[in-house]
């Protein structure tokens, strides 16, 4: 009795705790009865014809059927359609899942050989624990130290690749208070299946608690300022005036006007190429090869920190990104960031 | 066509096997039979390599600690079962073993195009597989078979080079097998073997055969960038030298996910001829059943973006690669509703390979149901990498693949041998294999939506019961795969004589002797009739009579 015992209490769905995970289940369950359905089928009517016209005398020879048109066609169509139902209904859930919400809160995923570092715009620091507030859209960023790695929380039926050299996001609204698996879903290395940790549901209360209780090197923009400052971006990024370089008050989420002529909105991942590969994009008005690669140099974390700290710049009026520069500036013979 | 008939004889008839003996005689034979012979041993090695790492990563997976092995070497385990059974198993079997050997004779030729081309291409798979057990031996690979970048080309510590090579190297066997195929397909037909008569066999190798040689060459170039890029660092796929880790992705699956078909359309060549045969009717809807062989191969080069829903490409090519997926799964229902409809007024006998097609249809009508959950964006975000996907996977590569290489190899194992295997202990197997399978790889779709990942050397406790009934199954399967080996074995002894043609079946194959001469027919057959004509008078089901 034992072992049906222990069967029973297998569950056949994880926990729902997100607004997407009710509705992948019940497309989930569409498709398990159509496919149920299906095989029932096939396998009724293979088993009734296999005893119906089994071999009654080794003699027999049954007349041929060659087949029929109108059934292929009717056998091509109708499975047809009802894939076609799955993929319209998969696309919506899909499409609704692809982008946040624009009043999302931000938190910020390193993933690396083998854990997950997660940081939040207020400062707190994590390791494999993920905390978040009930029913308010939360947006993560994700990005890889090294390998490929997937960002996956089976109770909110979501997942995404975290992959090295650029940010993904993902989103979702918690729905239900509890502790759920984050797993590793993409193969990493040695210990791939120890880079797992928990996302932590909070009701309201409970998370203010949690963000006053923690965050004692400051905000994530605070943290950002002063890999900025230790990067010396700040000799030639002046923000009280025009230096060598932009200046980066209100470029955050601007267009900018590049030295090729094209334009691209300043956004997380613009910023990143600009510190890793300065001379993909250069800005109108400015020269190339003055500004060193940060590549190798300042880790996925510090990244997300001065994208962050950059983000907080408010325009206050001064000049900016893709205004002309100075007289001079486009003259600079010096190595500003100290190393080539 | 006339031949003597078969005259009660002291010694066996003059045959491909006893035509010549010795070592020589069979590494240097030009005889695509021997051929086939050679591939048959040399895959059923790699078969229970690859079968003996899957018992070990199954009795890891018995506990939720990690704690029969360490992480790394279970991570060895699960890629050298993948790269063995998918690079050294699947895509050889059917078409180097049974499509070598049944392909000529079925068209009426007496041998492939190429019979050097044929025998190069056996030595040219040794040497892969040679660097492949080469990576096992020296201390094995854990990138997974998938070979993912950065992860295999700058962060793995393990012979992924040597293995990356082996695979590189068996490619060029599965091309050249291909072009011989087609190159056979097209110029060695006998009189009156037009397309519309070949057997369905014959069409699905011939489609396989389009795969392998457009195909192939996609998988080879982007496992020597690999290579370069892990020996060189020139910066292909690491983004940390300025490549793209996804474009390996595109690359990869550009062939892998052809590949699959690779691996199942000759399966679904060979369970045409066992559900014609032993419904003793012609296959329902012939130029459906043909032409969906020809439109899964085509299709099939056009989904590969299905594999990277979650990796962050566009929105519309997700869309674009999901509704293409549903596309690729008409012309296997079609497959499937044909044989279905096949046995309709049939006259059916349960002989083993038959079992074998009755497990096929159903666990591929269930392994397709469920590619179609994956090819859903919606669901595919949930139980991509998870065991939900494994699942799917085996239930086609095993549920549908395996069975029906054990199904063709019960069918023509008298035609190749002249011997007939035990049917009680064949039935016996095919049962066990049936039960071991669902019980192995069912709770694996529930494990998969409850969200265990794949590839997990310790997982939470509460997938256990599921990964128990799991371990059981795959020791059922085991003995079910053992069994056959054993009286396959015997029957070469002491197996009773089987006669030209022990089912009744209809095609050209059955019309020569058992074991067949060296050149198949002693003359060029004429064929007058379709494939499976199984309703004209039935000259063919007398022993050795032949039209």
């Amino acid at each position: 009795m034992q072992v049906p015992f222990c069967l029973l209490q297998v569950p056949l769905f994880p926990e729902a705790a997100s607004s997407m995970a009710r509705q992948v289940d019940y497309l989930y369950v569409y498709l398990t009865v159509v496919s149920v359905v299906m095989t029932a089928l096939i396998f009724a009517a293979v088993f009734f014809f296999a005893v119906k016209y089994r071999r009654r005398s080794n003699d027999e020879v049954p007349r041929p059927i060659h087949g029929s048109l109108v059934l292929e066609i009717t056998w091509s169509i109708i499975p047809f359609i009802v894939m076609l139902s799955f993929f319209w209904w998969g696309a919506q859930i899909f499409f609704a899942n692809a982008t946040p919400p624009s009043n999302a809160m931000d938190v910020y995923v390193v993933g690396k050989q083998w854990m997950w570092k997660i940081q939040y715009p207020q400062g707190q620091r994590e390791i494999n624990e993920l905390h978040v507030p009930l029913n308010r859209p939360v947006k993560l960023t994700l990005a890889s130290e090294d390998v490929i790695h997937s960002f996956f929380i089976p109770a909110f039926r979501i997942k995404h690749d975290v992959v090295p050299g650029r940010y993904d996001t993902m989103w979702f609204t918690a729905t239900k208070p509890g502790r759920y698996h984050i797993f590793c879903a993409e193969y990493c290395g040695t210990e791939h299946s120890g880079m797992i940790g928990w996302v932590n549901v909070m009701n309201d209360t409970d998370y203010e608690n949690w963000v006053a209780g923690g965050g004692t090197e400051g905000s994530m923009a605070d943290q950002g300022q002063r890999v900025f400052d230790q990067f010396g971006c700040s000799t030639c990024h002046q923000l009280d005036q025009q230096g060598r370089c932009p200046n980066l008050r209100g470029v955050y989420g601007s267009h900018v006007q590049l030295a090729d002529g094209r334009t691209v909105l300043a956004d997380d991942s613009y910023i990143r190429e600009s510190i890793l590969n300065p001379n993909a994009k250069v800005v109108a008005g400015y020269r190339a090869d003055v500004m060193p690669t940060f590549q190798g140099q300042i880790s996925e974390e510090q990244l997300l920190q001065v994208i962050v700290y950059i983000k907080s710049l408010a325009p206050q009026g001064a000049p900016t990104a893709g205004g002309p520069p100075p007289a001079g500036a486009a003259q600079g013979t010096q190595n500003p960031g100290g190393r080539q | 066509m006339s031949t003597a008939l078969e005259q009660p004889r002291v010694v066996e008839a003059p045959n491909y096997l006893n035509n010549e003996y010795g070592w020589k005689s069979w590494l240097l034979t030009k005889d695509h039979k021997r051929i086939a012979v050679l591939y048959i041993i040399s895959i059923t090695v790699m078969f229970f390599i690859g079968g003996i790492f899957a018992s070990l990563i199954r009795l890891e997976l018995l506990t939720p600690e990690g704690d029969l092995v360490n992480s790394d070497t279970y991570n060895k385990f699960f890629t050298m079962h993948g790269i063995v059974m998918v690079f050294f198993f699947l895509i050889p079997s059917i078409p180097a073993t049974l499509g070598n050997f049944f392909l000529p004779m079925q068209i009426g030729a007496k041998d492939l195009a190429f019979p050097r081309i044929n025998l190069l291409s056996w030595y040219i798979y040794i040497a892969g597989a040679a660097f492949a057990l080469a990576a096992i031996v020296l201390g094995g690979v854990d990138t997974g078979w998938t070979f993912y970048t950065p992860f295999s080309s700058t962060y793995s510590n393990t012979f992924v080079i040597t293995a990356a090579v082996g695979v590189f190297i068996a490619g060029f066997s599965s091309i050249l097998t291909g072009l011989n195929f087609i190159v056979t397909v097209h110029k060695m037909r006998a009189p009156g073997m037009t397309w519309g008569r070949l057997p369905l066999f014959v069409w699905a190798n011939y489609a396989t055969s389009l795969i392998q040689v457009l195909g192939t060459p996609v998988v080879a170039i982007t496992l020597a960038l690999v290579g370069l890029e892990r020996a060189f660092h020139i910066g292909i796929f690491d983004p940390a030298i300025g490549g793209d880790p996804i474009l390996f992705q595109h690359m990869f699956w550009f062939y892998s996910h052809p590949a699959v078909y690779i691996m199942i359309l000759p399966g679904m060549g060979v369970i045409s001829e066992l559900v014609t045969c032993f419904s003793r009717k012609s296959v329902f809807g012939y130029p459906f059943v043909a032409a969906s062989s020809l439109g899964i191969a085509i299709i099939g080069f056009l989904v590969w973006g299905h594999h990277m829903f979650v990796t962050g490409m566009s929105m519309y090519a997700s869309l674009y690669f999901s509704l293409l997926t549903m596309l690729v799964a008409v012309p296997s229902a079609i497959k499937v509703f044909n044989w279905t409809a096949t046995m309709f007024r049939g006259s059916i006998s349960y002989e083993t390979p038959m079992l074998y097609a009755f497990g096929f249809i159903g666990l591929f009508t269930i392994g397709g149901l469920t590619g179609l959950f994956l090819a859903t964006l919606g669901v595919d975000v949930h139980v991509t990498d998870t065991y939900f996907v494994v699942a799917h996977f085996h239930y086609v590569m095993v549920g549908g693949m395996v069975l029906a290489y054990m199904g063709g190899m019960h069918f023509w194992w008298p035609k190749m041998t002249g011997r007939l295997y035990p049917e009680g202990w064949g039935r016996f197997a095919a049962l066990l294999v049936f039960v071991g399978f669902n019980l192995t790889f069912f709770p694996q779709f529930i494990t998969g939506y409850l969200g265990q990942p794949r590839r997990y050397h310790a997982y939470a406790p509460e997938f256990q019961v599921l990964n128990v009934m799991s371990t059981a199954g795959a020791s059922v399967l085991a003995v079910g795969y053992i069994i056959p080996l054993i009286y396959f074995l015997w029957s070469l002894k002491y197996g009773p004589k089987a006669g030209n043609n022990p089912w009744g079946a209809k095609g050209l194959e059955w019309e020569t002797t058992s074991p067949p001469p060296t050149f198949n027919f002693e003359q060029t057959p004429i064929v007058t009739e379709d494939a499976y004509a199984y309703g004209s008078p039935h000259e063919n089901v007398h022993e050795g009579g032949l039209k």
